[in-house]
């Protein structure tokens, strides 16, 4: 009885990421939009960071360490991290982020965004780069565009720290 | 013949319990009757014990506090990243403790994140009876 409820519950789960995620053969990389499955257990702690800022290995590789994850769990149950890893794989960045073969973790060590955001930015505005909505005010709504970007005022109090 | 069969599929995909906590009441009452079963001499879930458990470090570097706050009706902030948090306290936020998934999920989380270990149906119990305590 136990096996029918897991399978029908991987069978939900399944479909309702492959409904979110559009037409079979969308380009690797395109921004499909995010399934409520992995809004709601990986936006909870910070934004749902867009599937298209790392590549598959590197959303593999965190996937894989859910449990310290920059040391805090969030393990995510089987059926469901499952769901979540054929989301992400299937809307990855098509080019992998890796530095020396390795996959990066975080998004913030890739090349695009450091030359996007530049180090100068986090000493004026001490900020935890992992909160983007501070800047980024529509994150939540999935919108980096520059129209949706306002500074907060300088030495604006410290929201979070990295980690 | 077919009502028969119809009872049976549904005792058979139904859970055993058909009390499926969905209140922070049925949460405590569920609480209070697991640790009851683990300790003989339960006496009972206790707010201001809850709240002790609270804002103590329990030997680390966050409780539940640094997320939440000191004030579980106030909206938190993640430790890490800054992230908003609804309240935690159900009096400001009616969505709390109406889950099992949910409820199950963050204790499983949090609990590893403060002490390093699961927490006890006492210590769970005794940290709703807190936030259960808090009026609006």
């Amino acid at each position: 009885m136990k096996r029918v409820a897991v399978s029908t519950c991987i069978g939900l789960v399944a479909s309702a990421v492959g409904f979110a995620a559009g037409p079979v053969g969308a380009r690797q990389g395109a921004r499909i939009s995010a399934p409520p499955l992995y809004t709601s257990e990986c936006g909870s702690c910070h934004v749902a960071y867009p599937a298209r800022m790392l590549g598959g290995a590197s959303w593999n590789a965190v996937l894989s360490g859910l449990g310290a994850h920059f040391g805090v769990d969030a393990t995510v149950d089987g059926a469901e991290l499952e769901a979540i890893r054929a989301f992400l794989e299937s809307a990855a960045r098509s080019r992998e982020t890796s530095r020396d073969g390795k996959p990066l973790l975080r998004i913030t060590e890739t090349r695009w965004f450091r030359s996007e955001h530049g180090d100068r930015l986090w000493k004026r505005h001490p900020l935890s780069p992992a909160d983007c909505g501070a800047c980024h005010r529509k994150a939540e709504q999935g919108s980096y565009a520059e129209r949706d970007i306002e500074l907060p005022a300088p030495g604006e109090a410290k929201r979070g720290e990295t980690r | 013949m077919r009502a028969s069969l119809l009872l049976i599929a549904a005792a058979l995909v139904l859970p055993a319990s058909s009390a499926r906590p969905e209140t922070p009441a049925d949460f405590a009452a569920a609480f209070a009757e697991e640790a009851r079963a683990n300790e003989p001499h339960f006496s009972g879930l206790d707010a201001a014990r809850g709240r002790t458990f609270f804002v103590d470090l329990h030997g680390g570097e966050w409780s539940c506090a640094s997320c939440h706050t000191q004030d579980p009706r106030a909206e938190g902030r993640h430790a890490v990243t800054g992230k908003r948090i609804a309240p935690l306290a159900p009096s400001a936020n009616p969505e709390r403790f109406t889950r099992a998934d949910k409820v199950e999920k963050w204790f499983r989380r949090n609990c590893n994140d403060v002490l390093r270990r699961a927490c006890t149906a006492q210590e769970k119990g005794d940290v709703l009876a807190f936030l259960s305590s808090l009026g609006s």
